[in-house]
């Protein structure tokens, strides 16, 4: 059996885009477990991570970790967030334009470690860059510190607010093998926020569904979204390009590829049509990618 | 003349310059406590921060001079029991001035507040910093053309001011008569060119220090972008 970590069980009226709404989430996130909150946006998971971060007040509910209570409306406790041992990543990043990469790590550091803080440098790739402020660093470069930045402070639990949602997908891709290095690597209980599903699977060991402000399903995530997306299938969005005869055009991901098919499938079709190509994976073509091609 | 011209303008940038310190200090919590505090009734200490802005000077040089005199409390108080009396005495037109100056200063910061996310205080309390650490170390350095204009602003206004000080100054050289004051006395008394002499004066150091706003103002922003 897992030590469970934090113990949560939280109220909240929100404001969503169909009227008023309550929150009304319990969660359990075992120590060291990398989990995540699921759901479209505006259904509240940022408002929970705030929560627990002691940015936002909960209307009622507790807070438990280990053997501390952070938030409990019935004995009007509510610990301040600097008593909090977090590492919290902010949508925006939230980077200090004032400070340099170094200074925010040493800022950020309770007791100004130099070998964790170069260690932190290293792991992201920082090193080069330790004497720019934030408005010299690409997007990727941002992210990174602002996940160093939470790590600095070594905190029991790293709280990420869809951290990699403002990137383009590749350096997505690298942004989240290093995230899940430092979950490993900083032992960290993680709880992550997202709407990407392939970062889910990719990351998380346990998804939390978040609709109409409840817990909707959990479990392992491979388990989860079993019946809706995963599958043995693969599954493509496209936009047509052009129709001619049996030949469809489309536009993937910013490739343009020609499908060859039987022409009633392509009756209803028009141009600028958004479609969903499913493909079967059985014993496809497989090849690794050397670094210097560019996909 | 000389002497009484270089005077004059003395009391005005010794005026000028305890009127600003007194206000950065005052105004930081205050601008502070105006933009983040959650407290509901902050509208009402924001419409008395602004009121000097709407008010006549006549108007608050009346209610102070009332205020300093000696049968109300306030002015009881700094006569007996510091020994200072405010009615037409430099401490009175500190004390004037700075209340006249507050919107200059505390609507300055409050605006180099409310233009910074809200998320890099946030980040600063997550990161184990107390509010004064993260208005020190995070909120301050990444408002200083909104610290500039403050004191600037609150400087030159208050080598403006007019009636408020004449209300409670009394005009008395030496003690309380500033180069503002001094241009009106001299024309009453048809000395042209010295009210010439103050006025040009006026024209450049104002001249000065809005060029001294504008130019640091440009270079940080020049400095933020690298």
């Amino acid at each position: 059996m897992e030590e469970i970590l934090i113990e949560l069980h939280l109220c909240k009226k929100i404001h969503t885009s169909e009227g008023d709404e309550i929150l009304d989430v319990k969660i359990e996130i075992p120590r060291l477990g990398f989990i995540t909150l699921f759901g479209k946006s505006g259904v509240g998971k940022t408002t929970l991570l705030r929560m627990i971060a002691g940015l936002t007040q909960p209307d009622s509910g507790y807070i438990k970790v280990g053997t501390e209570v952070w938030f409990d409306h019935a004995r009007k406790i509510n610990i301040k967030p600097q008593c909090r041992n977090i590492g919290f990543v902010f949508q925006d990043y939230s980077l200090f334009p004032n400070m340099t990469v170094k200074e925010h790590l040493l800022y950020a550091s309770q007791d100004k470690e130099t070998r964790y803080i170069s260690e932190l440098l290293d792991v992201f790739h920082l090193k080069g860059l330790c004497n720019r402020k934030p408005g010299r660093l690409s997007g990727g470069q941002q992210q990174r510190l602002a996940v160093a930045r939470a790590l600095a402070r070594k905190p029991r639990i790293l709280l990420l607010d869809e951290p990699l949602s403002a990137l383009d997908s590749e350096t997505r891709q690298t942004l989240q093998h290093e995230i899940m290095l430092a979950h490993r690597n900083f032992q960290a209980t993680t709880l992550l926020v997202s709407h990407d599903l392939n970062e889910v699977v990719k990351l998380s060991d346990f998804v939390y569904v978040i609709d109409g402000g409840k817990v909707q399903s959990q479990g392992k995530p491979v388990e989860i979204f079993r019946n809706s997306t995963i599958g043995t299938d693969l599954q493509l969005v496209g936009i047509v390009i052009k129709i001619e005869d049996n030949v469809l055009t489309v536009s993937i991901n910013n490739t343009i590829t020609k499908i060859v098919t039987t022409p009633d499938k392509l009756k209803d079709l028009n141009i600028n049509d958004r479609i969903l190509i499913t493909a079967k994976t059985m014993d496809p073509l497989i090849r690794k990618l050397t670094e210097n091609e560019a996909y | 003349m000389n002497e009484a011209f270089l005077q004059t303008f003395w009391i005005s940038i010794k005026l000028a310059s305890l009127t600003t310190i007194s206000l950065f200090c005052v105004g930081i919590p205050i601008a502070w406590f105006l933009t983040y505090s959650s407290f509901r009734l902050k509208i009402v200490l924001q419409a008395f921060v602004s009121m000097p802005l709407v008010l006549p000077p006549s108007v608050l040089g009346f209610y102070l001079l009332l205020a300093f005199s000696p049968n109300f409390w306030f002015g009881n108080f700094f006569s007996h029991y510091l020994n200072i009396h405010l009615a037409f005495s430099f401490p009175g037109i500190l004390i004037g001035s700075i209340i006249f100056n507050v919107p200059f200063m505390v609507n300055s910061i409050q605006t180099g507040f409310s233009n910074l996310p809200v998320s890099l205080k946030d980040a600063s309390y997550t990161l184990g910093k107390s509010s004064m650490t993260t208005l020190r170390r995070v909120l301050l350095p990444n408002i200083k053309p909104a610290l500039l204009t403050g004191v600037c602003l609150t400087f030159a206004h208050t080598i403006g001011e007019f009636g408020v000080i004449l209300m409670i100054g009394g005009n008395i050289p030496g003690k309380t008569r500033v180069a503002s004051l001094a241009v009106y006395d001299e024309v009453q008394a048809l000395n042209f060119d010295l009210a010439n002499k103050y006025a040009l004066f006026l024209c450049g150091f104002s001249f000065l220090i809005l060029l001294v706003i504008y130019g640091v103002n440009r270079e940080f922003l020049k400095w933020k972008r690298f």
